[in-house]
């Protein structure tokens, strides 16, 4: 079994974001960048599958610029075994991304792809789904669980009441939530070993998708701050306080 | 301009985010059809007619919709959706689903979890983690909107509007549904609770839990937690207030043992009063708090169980 896993290069989670002075974007210079937490998993739950016997062949794919080749290394070096880089310099949304993905899946006939659930810099929570609708697949989205078995995978989901499972044929997409595992760290002869690992480079203008986007970012604010307000010296005092001068409790 | 929004339900009763997606809907236009997809689902219906400002429920009621499978809901939407110039559902778990895939087969981008409407085509969303707000404007010929109900304030319930029955039925052979479990709970549902009381990890593990019931109870209050607490396994999963988990602002929010990571505070910074209960006194959750309380949880919540009696 083939699994494709599109990730994302993003800023790293410790690093605080800073909005530009003159609200253009978010300022992303000599900020420190990493491969998006959520795609770490879906990376790591492929490896887990080629562990168990289950997939064969692992392909790890990012778009952008020469930059992304750095974490499709990070993923080889985890254990994936080829990388593709779809190069542009274009900033695009979920979609344009989508169809890029569409051409990779229609090249490479995955019987699997899984991604993160989200990317932690523009938090869309599209990229899954909009892939496999593009790609008439059903979808496992949010999964906490993912068992593949009999040409069939099921996921189990996480969802507002609680925990959802869905049986899906395959070739299917699974986009990946926090707790469906705790990925590995690279061990250094892998780290060493992934610089021989091939990567495909592909220009993005090369794969017949229109790739301008139809939103227009107009402005981007810092959020109104929230000033932190009093202690109390115990318990009677915040009573009081939540009663007499909040008036959120009667 | 006109409106499609999508229902949040459970195929028995209607969920009190609709009525805040109405809200938001109605910031773009007056013209909005309601769409209740489910199983035995006429009552929804009724429910969803007496929000204010629906001006035609539509019901799919099907086998078919029962789970919410987005493979058939996205088709269903799709198919509708030539009628309509926006398409607005929640950003739960269900919205966040299915609209992508409609948004793809439509060929258009999708909005997410939107906090305001500027106008038909320009809206307010909070990105990364909500540590930046960004205005978009869509030059699509549909938009295509999740809403964060959170954000918004509830339409009423003095309507009248007209159901009206559709037999269009799309069911994918690709995927179907299993089974679930949802936890059963007397108290109201985070994202429409009006106080929320949340452990963190300083709960230590899933039976001191049991401290904030009594609270709860007498402040009728839903519970909560911190991711910190729900990836230790002290409780499950649909208790996540944050980022990933729910996003809420109620009146009150009561953290107690939360330290306050960014990912727990983009989820109820928003909160109008937030109280903050930590024997950490240089805890972060201190610098959102309008009431901090510097103590040990485990004297402090009999304390304030015994005083809200």
């Amino acid at each position: 079994m083939k699994i494709l896993v599109p990730i994302k290069r993003a800023i790293d989670y410790n690093v605080k974001v800073r909005v530009k002075a003159d609200n253009s974007d978010v300022d992303l210079n000599n900020v420190k960048m990493a491969i998006n937490p959520f795609c770490e998993i879906a990376v790591e739950e492929a490896i887990r599958l080629k562990e168990k016997g289950i997939a064969t062949e692992i392909i790890v794919v990012s778009i952008g610029e020469k930059a992304v080749q750095e974490q499709i290394r990070t993923g080889l070096a985890l254990g994936a075994d080829r990388g593709i880089h779809i190069e542009t310099s274009e900033k695009l949304d979920s979609l344009q991304i989508a169809k890029l993905l569409k051409t990779v899946v229609d090249k490479e006939s995955p019987d699997l792809i899984i991604l993160g659930k989200q990317a932690i810099d523009s938090d869309n929570n599209q990229t899954g789904q909009m892939l496999a609708a593009l790609s008439n697949m059903p979808q496992g989205t949010f999964a906490s669980e993912v068992n593949v078995a009999d040409g069939k995978v099921n996921v189990t989901r996480e969802i507002d009441g609680g925990l959802q499972t869905v049986a899906l044929s395959l070739p299917a997409v699974v986009t990946t939530d926090l707790r469906l595992n705790e990925p590995r760290y690279a061990s250094l002869p892998n780290i060493m070993k992934a610089k021989r690992k091939p990567i495909d480079v592909i220009d993005a203008a090369d794969l017949g998708v229109n790739l301008a986007s139809n939103i227009k970012l107009l402005k981007v604010m810092a959020p109104q701050q929230r000033k932190g307000g009093v202690k109390v010296a115990d318990v009677a005092e915040l009573v009081d306080k939540l009663r007499n001068e909040a008036k959120v409790i009667s | 301009m006109s409106i499609l929004v999508y229902a949040e339900h459970d195929n028995e009763t209607l969920k009190s985010e609709t009525n805040k997606l109405v809200h938001a809907a109605s910031a773009v236009g007056s013209d909005i059809t309601l769409l209740v997809a489910g199983a035995n689902c006429a009552d929804v219906a009724k429910q969803a007619a007496k929000i204010d400002g629906v001006g035609k429920v539509l019901l799919a009621d099907n086998a078919a919709y029962e789970h919410q499978l987005p493979e058939n809901i996205a088709e269903l939407v799709v198919e509708l959706a030539s009628d309509y110039t926006h398409v607005f559902a929640a950003a739960t778990t269900t919205g966040k689903n299915f609209m992508p895939r409609v948004a793809a087969l439509l060929d258009v981008a999708q909005i997410s979890d939107i906090i305001e409407v500027v106008s038909d085509d320009t809206f307010v969303r909070p990105i990364y983690a909500g540590n930046a707000i960004a205005t978009v404007q869509s030059a699509d010929v549909k938009k295509i909107v999740t809403v964060r109900a959170a954000a918004f304030d509830a339409a009423g319930n003095d309507g009248s509007a007209s159901i009206e029955s559709t037999d269009i039925v799309k069911v994918s052979e690709k995927s179907s549904f299993v089974s679930a479990e949802l936890t059963e709970s007397e108290r109201p549902e985070l994202t429409a609770a009006d106080v929320i009381i949340s452990g963190g990890r300083g709960m230590q593990n899933g039976e001191n839990f049991a401290l904030l019931n009594g609270i709860a109870d007498k402040l009728g209050a839903a519970i909560g937690a911190s991711r910190a607490a729900v990836d230790a396994g002290f409780v499950p999963n649909d208790m996540q207030v944050g980022q990933t988990g729910k996003i809420v602002a109620p009146q009150l929010y009561i953290a107690v043992g939360i330290s306050g990571a960014i990912q727990h505070l983009a989820g109820m910074k928003d909160s109008k009063v937030i109280v903050a209960i930590n024997k950490d006194e240089e805890a972060p959750i201190f610098q959102v708090a309008d009431y901090g309380l510097v103590g040990d949880l485990f004297e402090e919540l009999p304390k304030l169980d015994a005083a809200l009696s």
